[in-house]
């Protein structure tokens, strides 16, 4: 370690900072005492780096700070880190983050809680930095949990719910925040910066118990099992994910309790849906210009909300097929594509058509894929969206059950 | 009793079903061998019009060296018959098992939680169980697990054949075991159609002679459930279920100076090493190049082997620079795994005698200075 620390007396008092999602993070590493991060360069992820590096630098933090060469040893070296008992930080972007991905994949099925962001940034080719959601969701199936923020208060709220959650030992699973590139990590917002006694409150020890790689503990982590144990392990993994809905459930009950923050539900957040016939649906900072959209169709009349989703995995089925049961139709809004998928749409779309099939009384779905590449998510696109999703809910069909493209040049 | 009449069990196969043939085999050493014997079993059989299919256990891959792996040939009557014993990685039952190193049938132990499985494990009441061998059939049944089913042994003549893998060199092994299959199993492996089948591939009389040889020369030893032996080690592992298990893909691993308990490895032996410790000059050579860490220091300052770890590769016996000090020995002449140098502390006559008894070689120092260097501090 380089960086000599001062005895720096921690904030003592709640304060409000202006901050960007990034920064916000890196005041989250702070907070939680974060033993080891591993860093590697990409936009828009890189913002924590640096945010971090300076923290480091001002004598404001102690976490020992790895740069890789490249993002697979970024996330091999956390992965290690986390099973020798230190709490742990990494993240990337985009390519980036699916250079990573053998690491990615290993360190789910090995149940190491590491905590990530995945700076939302659109695949190359051709280079482009907005946001999109596909890095993250190309994780979707393997074990990792992915909460979708929408605010720099959320990012760090996040970040502290995702130690607790990730190293419950119910869960022990490794977390990827999903933070829009450009609106979120790039964008200063106040947030209130908790002091480390509450964040001590909240964020108990890392502790493997008889799992951590130690001399004093021999143990041979993922020996070649073939189909012999394969399953098992799987079902494992699987039994696992179940159980974060608790998990998290609990962690957002003591987060309310001791913050003052955090919503009514842990999976929702639900937005003038009290009245409302029809609903936009949809993860990230795309909730920001729909919540204006809908404060201006209100003006105008109509009963419109939004339902935003704060955790795409484990994906809460049950409070979904609760909420949205409740409208004629739902607008689910994918910053996201997955080519020659069902109906061509989205996967949220599908994931969202899935939860509701079995329901007996269930809305029309309508998929709209918007914002691709961080294109902005301008009012008349709003206003199509609200148009399309109340025909829908009318019963056009010629709209309903389809996926729409918003915003794009013919 | 050992006979060259038709087996006392005929065998319950029939051509309305299938016929399954594995072939139990040392890792790497032997690979190239056993595909040739089931590809063989299959494109004779498909000669007499019967569909097949060969495949390696999945599992086996990457193969170790010596260490017990399988492949299999799988004949039956019609394709719907075929496409039932398909998408397998291990046919639970055998109509024939034929192993390729008599020394295979003190146990299979390929993987940890296979445990160490007789050889005759997968093979069905009254199949057949064919080994090669130099030796009778009630010496190799005496090594043998004994018989929980009735079973006809059937040995063919010659001894392991490590023919290799990359570079073939055939010593009509393959051929023969071809012949013995189709002793055993005529109604799916006619004698004429095998030889047929061999003639065409290979333009060579001198293999379809073999294949001849091979069926004439292997001889039945019916055993019947009881037979055999009891000594050898029992190894099973218990696998978890998920709610049993460690999660994260964890097992205990060893502790310092503690040996593997449930893999023991073994079961990969050909030969064994045994040691002359009145000629070691104890010069650390084969502690340090064994690479399975099998030597034990003695409070003598000799080095003995741990024979329930060795998996008799021959490199101590290579670098071992005094002549004869450690001779590598046919495993089936062992039907123990004790560790040898108390015996030769207690009573070194005795030691000596079983040295000699088992290499073949004199136990007696070689030299002068050889004697010189091993007296005085023990
Ligand atoms: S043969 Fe010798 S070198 Fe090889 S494993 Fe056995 S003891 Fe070790
Ligand atoms: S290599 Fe031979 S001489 Fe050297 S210690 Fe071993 S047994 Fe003795």
């Amino acid at each position: 370690m380089a960086v000599e620390v001062k005895a720096t007396p921690t904030t003592e008092v709640e304060t409000e900072q202006l901050l960007t999602g990034c920064e916000a993070i890196a005041e989250a590493i702070r907070l939680a005492d974060v033993d080891v991060m591993a860093a590697y360069p990409i936009r828009p992820y890189d913002g924590v780096m640096q945010a971090a590096a300076k923290l480091i630098a001002n004598g404001k933090m102690d976490v020992e700070y790895i740069v890789a060469d490249g993002e697979h040893s970024q996330f091999e070296i956390v992965k290690h880190a986390s099973a020798v008992g230190s709490r742990v930080f990494v993240g990337s972007s985009g390519v980036g983050w699916f250079y990573a991905f053998e690491a990615i994949a290993v360190t789910a099925g090995l149940r190491l809680p590491v905590v990530a962001i995945c700076g939302n940034r659109a695949l190359d080719d051709p280079g482009a930095f907005g946001t999109e959601h596909n890095d993250s969701l190309a994780v979707r199936d393997l074990g990792w949990l992915l909460p979708w923020a929408e605010t720099a208060q959320e990012s760090m709220d996040l970040a502290l719910m995702a130690w607790r959650v990730a190293e419950d030992k119910r869960v022990s699973l490794p977390i990827a925040i999903g933070l829009d590139g450009a609106f979120l990590t790039h964008s200063q917002q106040p947030v209130k910066v908790p002091t480390k006694a509450a964040v001590d409150a909240f964020l108990p020890k890392y502790d493997l118990g008889d799992r951590l790689l130690h001399p004093d503990n021999p143990i041979t982590i993922a020996p070649q099992v073939d189909q012999d144990w394969l399953m098992e392990i799987r079902r494992q993994n699987d039994a696992a994910m179940r159980k974060a809905l608790t998990v998290i459930t609990e962690a957002h009950a003591d987060f309310k309790r001791i913050f003052g923050r955090g919503g009514d539900s842990p999976f929702l957040d639900e937005y003038m849906t009290d009245d409302a016939e029809v609903v936009f649906f949809g993860q990230g900072t795309l909730a920001l210009p729909m919540k204006v959209a809908i404060r201006r169709l209100r003006a105008q009349g109509h009963k419109v909300g939004l339902v935003r989703l704060k955790w795409f995995r484990p994906f809460p089925t049950q409070e979904i097929v609760k909420s949205l049961t409740r409208f004629k139709a739902v607008g689910v809004i994918d910053r996201d594509y997955s080519f020659g998928s069902p109906f061509y749409g989205g996967v949220l779309y599908n994931e969202v058509r899935s939860a509701l099939y079995s329901q007996t009384k269930r809305p029309t779905v309508v998929g709209f894929i918007a914002g691709l590449g961080g294109r902005e998510i301008e009012q008349p696109m709003a206003n199509e969206i609200f148009e399309k999703t109340m025909a829908a809910g009318r019963g056009d069909l010629s709209v309903g059950d389809q996926c729409h493209w918003i915003g794009v040049r013919d | 009793m050992t006979t060259t009449q038709a087996p006392v069990a005929p065998a319950q196969q029939n051509t309305s079903t299938d016929i399954t043939v594995e072939v139990v085999y040392r890792g790497i050493f032997q690979k190239t061998l056993a595909q040739r014997i089931c590809r063989g079993v299959v494109l004779a059989a498909r000669k007499s019009g019967h569909p097949g299919t060969a495949f390696a256990r999945y599992g086996d891959s990457p193969e170790r060296n010596g260490v017990p792996a399988k492949q299999f040939a799988v004949v039956a009557a019609d394709d719907t018959q075929l496409e039932a014993s398909m998408a397998r990685y291990e046919p639970s039952v055998v109509d024939v098992t034929v192993a390729v190193d008599d020394t295979l049938v003190k146990g299979v132990e390929s993987w940890a939680w296979y445990g160490r499985q007789p050889i005759w494990k997968p093979t069905k009441a009254d199949g057949f169980v064919i080994v090669t061998s130099d030796k009778s059939p009630d010496e190799v049944l005496a090594q043998t697990d004994k018989a929980e089913r009735p079973y006809t042994l059937a040995i063919v003549p010659g001894g392991a054949s490590f023919a290799g893998l990359w570079v073939y060199k055939d010593d009509h092994t393959d051929w023969r075991v071809l012949g013995a299959i189709a002793k055993v199993a005529p109604e799916w492996l006619p004698l004429q159609q095998v030889k047929a089948l061999v003639r065409e591939q290979t333009k060579d009389e001198t293999a379809v002679a073999s294949v001849q040889f091979g069926h004439d020369a292997t001889v039945f030893r019916p055993v019947a459930v009881g037979e055999g032996t009891s000594g050898h080690e029992v190894l099973q592992f218990e696998k978890p279920g998920w709610t049993t298990m460690r999660p994260g893909i964890v097992v205990d691993a060893r502790k310092p100076g503690e040996r593997n308990p449930f893999y023991k490895k073994y079961g990969a032996r050909t030969q064994r090493p045994v040691v002359n410790f009145d000629t070691c000059i104890k010069c650390t050579m084969c502690w340090l190049d064994c690479p399975d860490e099998c030597f034990e220091v003695t409070p003598t300052g000799h080095y003995e082997v741990v024979y329930e770890a060795c998996i008799g590769c021959g490199i101590c016996a290579q670098v071992c620079p005094v002549k004869d000090c450690i001779v590598m020995v046919d495993e089936l002449k062992f039907d123990e795994n004790q560790d040898k140098w108390q015996l030769w502390q207690k009573d070194r006559a005795a030691y000596n005698a079983w040295f000699e008894q088992k290499s073949g070689v004199s136990a007696e120092p070689k030299s002068k200075a050889a004697a010189a260097a091993t007296g005085g501090d023990d």
